[in-house]
């Protein structure tokens, strides 16, 4: 997993409740495209016209928000699917951070396990992140210090925020969880034994259905 | 202490503690489709690893299936090549794989609990994210993401952290043409679509003790759209009744030590949730969407809201958006709003029992001409049952089309869709902008209200149409 230590750039602002991941990735791009190739289909029926130019209304259009590291969003931001599409189209764009004061649980998850940092401020920061960032027309840099665990504005406050200890380590170090689990591997059969004799119904599911 | 159910099935899974409250929790199950399940178990493999417990995975192809009457894999090309590749690594780890047109096939959320894969107190993960749908038996089942999914194949487990706990009593009685789509759309309208984000809920109250379990599926499979990716209602008779000789269900002296482990779930009288909400069953009328989140939901009685008495003004530009692309004038009656489209099926409303209720409405009755009506029942066990009692003869002489089982329209991604500003009364789950196509305009609804759209060729008050 890519790491995530501090990034970054101009915070393109994107308000609005409940984007839903549909929203972030049509489902028929995960059916024919790889993982590398979703950025251009990110936000694809909000950023391009019927004969497929750049909808110039479209925020993330402007040129100042142009390969924007940071998006700033609205409340529950990635709720709905599970598909971990969504992080890969926003990052295929060239997000690593997202603030935003709510997300979806799944997508919350799903950034995490991408190097992908979804940071929970509340909704009046996250406007003043935006204000602060549309009057200075993008020229001014919000940075996501995940090592400090701090949000520099534009004009330089240091907003602290919160992140799971376990998340933030995982992030910082690039681990995989899955080689970490399989270190408790004798602890997980263990368990499974004891289960197989207390649970014995769970288990049975090859004789049964067959 | 007293406990609720998720603090019993919680505890009874952990196989770690890894501090910070974070668990590793034993995962009793694995669901695969064929949208992502071919690729997590390439990946795992590529990884080195091999399964964990293959015994435990069950996979079925449903979301790039063609739903046409006589489709073969190959009738969504792209699909078929997903299915292709989920057939062959099906093959190589030994997984069960319920493959197209075989007993047990099915929508996922429709099939675990039909073959009784899904038992009470398990955890249960796939990745989908209405397998919340499956807590309807009292399991605690949740939708992962690609990379979690490749973790529980290859380890049988799963970093989490417990949720917080939230209850919704529905208590009364159902009124005329109130079905469990309307009261979980009524709950989202009420306290909103993120109302339950970072909560597993559970669902009690009298009302909800005397639904089917088909019924507490639906209200089940609504819970993500609440953001809750857990829901729940606790396991009872009803419950047991309806699990007992499924094929995966337990036998003989199993069955009576799992009964009584079951009856031990429900959570304690005097056990503290940390949101406890209740809604009165009178309070609910049959309910449709009118927006681009479940929360913008009304009664069928209702009049499309105006953006200018919105709350706040990131609420009033969501209203105008949603208002924009629905189509729709503030202020109007929604019922009378003429539709294209009706789509009876996905993981909410695909069981018998709904096939059964919108039956009921079309009996006698055409389709209106300008519309076009699909039922594409959940699983195959559905379709034959339904046949058996001879509902798709009643569909077909409404003016339905009769179709082979998967997610077909609720997710738009086996190559069909409604049409670019299409309006389609729909029994799934998301309104969201394009979800049933580019363009498609979705109202959510009970399949009941579906079939009321269908013959009234309008958005409709399924009281009246039936009465």
């Amino acid at each position: 997993m890519e790491r995530f230590t501090t990034v970054s750039g101009p915070a393109a602002p994107m308000p609005g409740a409940n984007i839903d991941t549909d929203v972030i990735i049509p489902i028929q791009r995960l059916v024919g495209t790889g993982r590398g190739g979703l950025g251009p289909h990110a936000f694809e029926r909000l950023r391009y016209l019927a004969d497929g130019s750049d909808n110039p209304d479209f925020v993330l259009n402007r040129p100042q928000y142009r390969g924007s590291p940071i998006l700033l969003a609205g409340p529950n931001f990635g709720c709905g699917s599970s598909r971990e599409g969504a992080v890969w189209a926003l990052m295929g764009m060239g997000f690593r951070a997202v603030i935003a004061p709510s997300f979806g649980d799944i997508f919350f998850g799903n950034c995490f396990q991408n190097g992908m940092l979804p940071v929970v401020l509340p909704e009046e920061t996250v406007r003043r992140i935006a204000a602060e960032t549309e009057a200075a027309q993008g020229a001014r840099h919000t940075r996501v210090d995940l090592v400090r665990q701090v949000v520099v504005t534009p004009e330089g406050a240091e907003i602290p925020f919160a992140v799971d200890a376990r998340r933030r380590e995982a992030l910082l170090d690039g681990l995989d969880d899955v080689a970490l689990t399989l270190r408790m591997r004798d602890r997980i059969l263990a368990w499974q034994e004891a289960d197989r004799a207390a649970r014995p119904w769970v288990w049975q599911t090859v004789e049964r259905g067959r | 202490m007293p406990a609720t159910m998720l603090d019993r099935i919680w505890a009874s899974h952990v196989v770690a503690d890894l501090g910070d409250g974070w668990s590793l929790l034993h995962c009793d199950r694995v669901l695969l489709h064929d949208l992502s399940g071919g690729r997590a178990l390439r990946e795992v493999g590529e990884a080195g690893h091999g399964l964990a417990c293959p015994d435990l995975v069950f996979a079925t192809p449903d979301h790039a299936v063609s739903s046409a009457p006589g489709r073969t894999a190959e009738t969504f090309p792209q699909g078929g090549r997903l299915l292709a590749g989920l057939r062959a690594r099906a093959a190589e780890t030994g997984i069960r794989l319920f493959d197209l047109g075989q007993d047990g096939n099915g929508i996922v959320h429709v099939m675990a609990p039909e073959l009784g894969i899904v038992l009470p107190g398990t955890v249960l993960v796939c990745g989908d994210s209405h397998t919340c749908t499956n807590g309807g038996v009292g399991a605690l089942a949740f939708g992962v993401g690609a990379s979690e999914l490749r973790h529980v194949l290859a380890t049988q487990t799963l970093p989490q952290q417990k949720p917080r706990s939230m209850r919704i009593r529905f208590e009364g009685t159902a009124p005329a043409g109130v079905t469990p789509k309307d009261m979980i759309l009524a709950a989202i309208g009420r306290f909103g679509a993120g109302a339950g984000t970072g909560h597993a809920v559970e669902y009690a109250g009298s009302a909800v003790r005397a639904l089917s379990v088909e019924g507490r599926l639906t209200l089940c499979n609504l819970s993500i759209e609440m953001g809750a990716k857990m829901g729940m209602v606790a396991p009872d008779d009803t419950t047991f009744e309806w699990l007992a000789g499924r094929d995966f269900a337990p036998r003989g002296a199993d069955w009576d030590a799992a009964l009584r482990a079951w009856r031990a779930l429900p959570s304690d009288a005097e056990a503290a949730f940390d949101r406890d909400l209740v809604i009165g069953m009178r309070d609910i009328a049959p309910q449709i969407t009118w927006g681009t989140s479940p929360e913008h939901v009304l009664p069928v009685t209702g009049r499309v809201p105006d953006p200018a008495d919105a709350p706040d003004a990131a609420q009033r530009a969501a209203w105008q958006a949603a208002l924009a692309y629905m189509g729709l004038a503030p202020g109007a009656p929604i019922a009378g709003t003429k539709v294209d489209w009706v789509f009876i099926g996905s993981c909410t409303n695909s069981r018998i029992e709904d096939l059964r209720a919108a039956a009921a409405v079309l009996r006698g009755r055409k389709v209106a001409p300008h519309v076009t009506a699909w039922v594409v029942p959940g699983s195959e066990r559905v379709k034959h049952a339904a046949e058996a009692e001879g509902l798709h003869v009643a569909f077909r002489a409404a003016g339905f089309e009769w179709r082979e089982p998967g997610c077909a329209l609720c997710v738009a991604a086996n190559g069909e869709a409604v049409p670019p500003g299409a309006r389609c009364v729909s029994t799934s789950n998301r309104n969201f902008v394009g979800r049933q196509g580019t363009g498609a305009r979705t109202h959510l609804a009970s399949p009941a209200m579906a079939a009321a759209a269908a013959i009234t060729g309008a958005i409709a008050d399924v009281r009246q149409v039936a009465a």
